[in-house]
């Protein structure tokens, strides 16, 4: 027999509504993802009404708020609170990007907080981001160099230093990679422009000697070449990025 | 135990608690050396808080023009206000050269000068000749120095294959009867499963605390797990009143603006527009070490010549600069301050006050790295089987008072002299020990405790009562009323620990039992800081006291060592300053009067 059933945690529920205290005058609604793998229940989305006007700037403000004071069980990454760590990123009103540097009042109506798209979900708004960090590692992001070393340091000009200039601030925080549809769709076999961007980090690094090996590597219909230049990946770069040009570079 | 809980054993050489950059350059190190070794984390190795470290890191390099390890080392042992140990910074300064060499050979991208070599900026605090001008010492990559450096170690970590176990929390450390320490307990968040580690030595990288005060420069992860995990086994903390505030958090935020902003040039003016640091610091003025600068910008604001509508807080002007400089060499802090501050930096000067940014006191250890549990007898008695190392150690590098880009050079120099240690001591393909059948289940119990907890009050609520009180109470200046009152006060909060509640009981990712786990990690330290804070009548470094306001070398030139029992019950004993420095190529730099 066959057996057709949508997979698990497919459909999206209405949760529970948190109203805002009495006398609240400025408040917004929070319409924020959950899902608990230890209850068998689908996901849903719960609404929480917060007051701004007892909140800080930042749609993580909203959510520490929201967990200090309405309901503590609700689970998402954060660590910095000033953008540097790549912990936070999530889906926002639609992008993706860091809920510590996202102002809340950017967002018009309602404010939709997901898990950033298209990957495992393991708790309310925390992905399973173990597959994009294997695909790091994979690149091998060391210096690798054949000449002895000096005592000193290897030289660089401050020239040759510029070329890395927009690539290594990168804080894989993956909300590119996970905002691109051909990484949504072949994400097992192409890179995704975050891990792309650190290879050209690589290549663009004058101290670095492997860089004919390191392009061998991504010679290769799905690792490079799934890119179809649709520049989602440096529209969302909450860091300002620009990974559809690596990808270009490498390319050229 | 209201149900039984299967734990997953593991036995390695090392287990390094923490991936940092201590963390990580211990791991590193040790897995290079052939130790078999593991690195537990509760946040992904990139995202751990030295990757906010901004400004620099210090080594004596000379690139811009002429230094000396010596004047490193005469400027860090002012800095600590003679609290630091001389045998341990006469170990950083003169590895700081090694260590930071490696760095670039591992692949930072450094900043450059116009000949190729490492860029180095004025830092405060740091000077050449002994004090006769600013020196430029912090090595910087632009002001993201901490990302640069973090994302190579842990680059370099992938090439040698170090094992890692990622969002893993550590809970205790399991000790044997005898006194040594045979590894962790730790919970995997991905799953909600449980592991015993088991090591020949175990080494704690877990960084500060900084999350006990309302308002710091720290990371929401910055809650001293390792400080609260040696308290509980009945080892002791060092020096914990001294808690440096940077003078230029973001007035609201506490984002941080490095103090490399006044590196490049910036200055704090008040009210009246008056470079008021001129009259306190006449020789090196904005750069004065930090605890002079948030003095003398306390002062201001107390004497009514603070800025803004409060007249609560001072101005940092950028605004003066090129703006292709900012851009280039403060590329990171003028987005914060824009992000943060709604502050154009090229135009207007950023709000800025005081604010909690590190820990000079922590887990005792040598220049090894090796945990020190002092007896009458024998004040350097290593705890065998534990090191420690960066923030969460006291080595004591910075004594009474960090200078600015010590604590990036106190990471990567003890991180890799706990693996030279290791591999000295540890042999490679190590037994794993006999342990107690009880072994780790203390842990689990406190684990399970928490779990289920059903009390009165919320993580957040008590959390808010313990962060005010550290914040009014255990402040830039302090008299005995207010430490005393501080004091009493901690203890209540400490007590309410019991009537705690947590919402959440399940075991994947639960982040509400992570936060009170943390939550009992931050008391125990915000209890030892205030009762060692009370106790030290004298002003030393970053411990103001008004009531005594002179350093009193002959009664406090000694280390505060506080244990913990119970909630609240503080036990104080001390230990001398290592005076004499390592080797005899320097004498003793002897005490005197600070002055910038
Ligand atoms: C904003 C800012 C800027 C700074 N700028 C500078 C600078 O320019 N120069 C300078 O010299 N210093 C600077 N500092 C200080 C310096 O960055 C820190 O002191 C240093 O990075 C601490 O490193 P660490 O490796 O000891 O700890 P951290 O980097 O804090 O790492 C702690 C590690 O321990 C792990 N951990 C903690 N608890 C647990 C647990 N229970 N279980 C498992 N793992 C755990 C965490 O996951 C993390 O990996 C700055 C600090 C701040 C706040
Ligand atoms: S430019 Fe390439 S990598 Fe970026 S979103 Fe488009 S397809 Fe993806
Ligand atoms: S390129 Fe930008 S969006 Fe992508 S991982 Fe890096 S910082 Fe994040
Ligand atoms: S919390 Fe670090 S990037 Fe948002």
């Amino acid at each position: 027999m066959v057996e057709f059933a949508l997979p698990k945690n497919s459909k999206v529920e209405e949760g529970k509504t948190f109203k805002a205290k009495e006398g609240a005058k400025n408040v917004k609604t929070f319409k924020v993802y959950r899902w608990n793998p230890d209850d068998e229940a689908n996901p849903r989305v719960d609404s929480y009404e917060i007051d701004l006007d007892s909140c800080g700037p930042m749609v993580l403000d909203a959510l520490i708020k929201i967990k200090n004071e309405v309901d503590s069980t609700l689970t998402f990454r954060r660590s910095c609170r000033e953008g540097v760590c790549g912990s936070c990123a999530m889906n926002v009103d639609g992008t993706n990007t860091l809920a510590c540097i996202k102002p809340i009042e950017d967002i018009k109506g309602d404010a939709n907080v997901y898990p950033l798209p298209h990957l495992p979900v393991v708790k309310d708004l925390v992905p399973d981001l173990n597959t994009v960090y294997a695909q790091y590692a994979s690149i091998e992001p060391w210096l690798k160099t054949e000449s002895p070393e000096p005592t000193g340091e290897r030289l660089q000009s401050p020239e040759e230093r510029k070329q890395l200039d927009g690539l290594w601030e990168c804080i894989l925080c993956f909300c590119c990679s996970t905002s691109c549809p051909s990484y949504w769709w072949n994400g097992e076999r192409f890179l995704g422009p975050a891990v792309l961007l650190q290879a050209y980090r690589w290549i663009a690094d004058s101290r670095d000697e492997h860089t004919g090996e390191r392009l061998d590597n991504l010679e290769d219909p799905f690792r490079l070449y799934r890119c179809h230049t649709i520049m989602n990946c440096t529209n969302t770069c909450p860091k300002g990025l620009n990974p559809a040009k690596a990808i270009g570079e490498i390319k050229s | 135990m209201s149900e039984a809980y299967s734990v997953i054993d593991h036995h390695f050489d090392v287990i390094v608690v923490g991936a940092g950059g201590a963390g990580l350059r211990a791991t590193l190190g040790m897995t290079a050396a052939g130790l078999n070794t593991a690195c537990i984390t509760k946040v992904f190795p990139t995202r751990s808080h030295t990757v906010a470290a901004q400004g620099g890191v210090g080594a004596s390099f000379g690139n811009i023009e002429p230094d000396d390890w010596r004047f490193h080392m005469y400027d860090t042992v002012k800095g600590s206000d003679w609290l630091g140990d001389q045998d341990a910074i006469e170990y950083m300064v003169r590895n700081a050269i090694p260590a930071i060499t490696e760095l670039e050979h591992f692949g930072v991208p450094f900043s450059r000068t116009p000949e190729g070599k490492i860029y180095q900026r004025p830092f405060g605090g740091h000077t050449a000749n002994y004090g006769e001008k600013l020196a430029h010492r912090a090595c910087a990559a632009a002001d993201r120095t901490g990302h640069a450096i973090l994302h190579t170690l842990y680059q370099q970590s992938l090439k040698h294959k170090a094992q890692f176990f990622v969002e893993y929390f550590a809970i205790d450390l399991i000790m044997s009867d005898d006194g040594r320490c045979l590894g962790v307990m730790a919970w995997n968040l991905d799953d909600g499963t449980l592991h015993r580690f088991t090591a020949e030595m175990t080494v704690l990288a877990t960084g500060g605390y900084g999350r006990a005060y309302f308002s710091c420069t720290s990371a929401h992860t910055c809650t001293g797990d390792g400080n609260g995990m040696v308290l509980r086994a009945g080892l002791p903390l060092q020096d914990m009143e001294f808690i440096q505030f940077h003078p230029t958090g973001i007035y609201g935020s506490g984002c941080l603006i490095t103090e490399g902003a006044r590196g490049e040039g910036g200055y704090v003016t008040n009210a009246a527009g008056e470079r008021f640091m001129e009259r306190y610091a006449p020789t090196v003025k904005d750069l004065a070490s930090r605890d002079v600068v948030s003095r003398s910008m306390t002062m201001e604001i107390r004497e009514g010549r603070g800025v803004g509508e409060h007249k609560d807080h001072i101005y940092l002007h950028l605004e003066h600069l090129d703006p292709d400089l900012l851009h280039e060499r403060l590329p990171g802090i003028s987005e914060t301050a824009k992000i943060f501050a709604g502050v154009d930096v090229t135009k207007e000067p950023i709000p800025v006050l005081p604010t909690v940014h590190y820990n000079m006191g922590g887990i005792p250890t040598n220049y090894h790295g090796e945990v020190i549990n002092p007896t009458a007898t024998d004040p350097d008695r290593v705890v065998p089987g534990l090191m420690a190392i960066g923030e969460a150690a006291c080595v004591s590098v910075h004594g009474a008072n960090r200078l600015g880009c010590n604590s990036l050079l106190d990471i990567v120099v003890f991180g890799r002299a706990a693996a030279l240690r290791a591999a000295e001591v540890v042999k490679a393909g190590s037994r794993k020990p006999t342990l107690a059948k009880d072994a780790g289940e203390g842990a689990i119990a406190r684990l399970d405790r928490l779990r289920h907890a059903k009390g009165a009050r919320s993580t957040a609520e008590i959390r808010n009562e313990m962060q005010r009180t550290m914040q009014n109470d255990c402040a830039v200046f302090r008299t005995s009323e207010v430490l005393k009152e501080g004091c009493a006060k901690i203890d209540r909060t400490a007590e309410t620990l019991k009537d705690i509640r947590v919402a959440d009981s399940s075991l994947v990712w639960n982040s509400d039992l992570v936060e009170a786990l943390e939550l009992e990690n931050l008391m125990g330290q915000a209890v030892v800081t205030l009762h060692s804070a009370e106790a030290r009548h004298e002003s030393r470094g970053a411990h103001a006291h008004e009531d005594y306001p002179k350093r009193d070398d002959d009664n406090w030139m000694k280390h505060t060592v506080a244990y913990l029992k119970d909630a609240n019950q503080v036990d104080l004993s001390y230990r001398p300053v290592h005076l004499k420095p390592l080797t005899g190529d320097i004498e003793t730099i002897p005490p005197k009067e600070r002055v910038y």
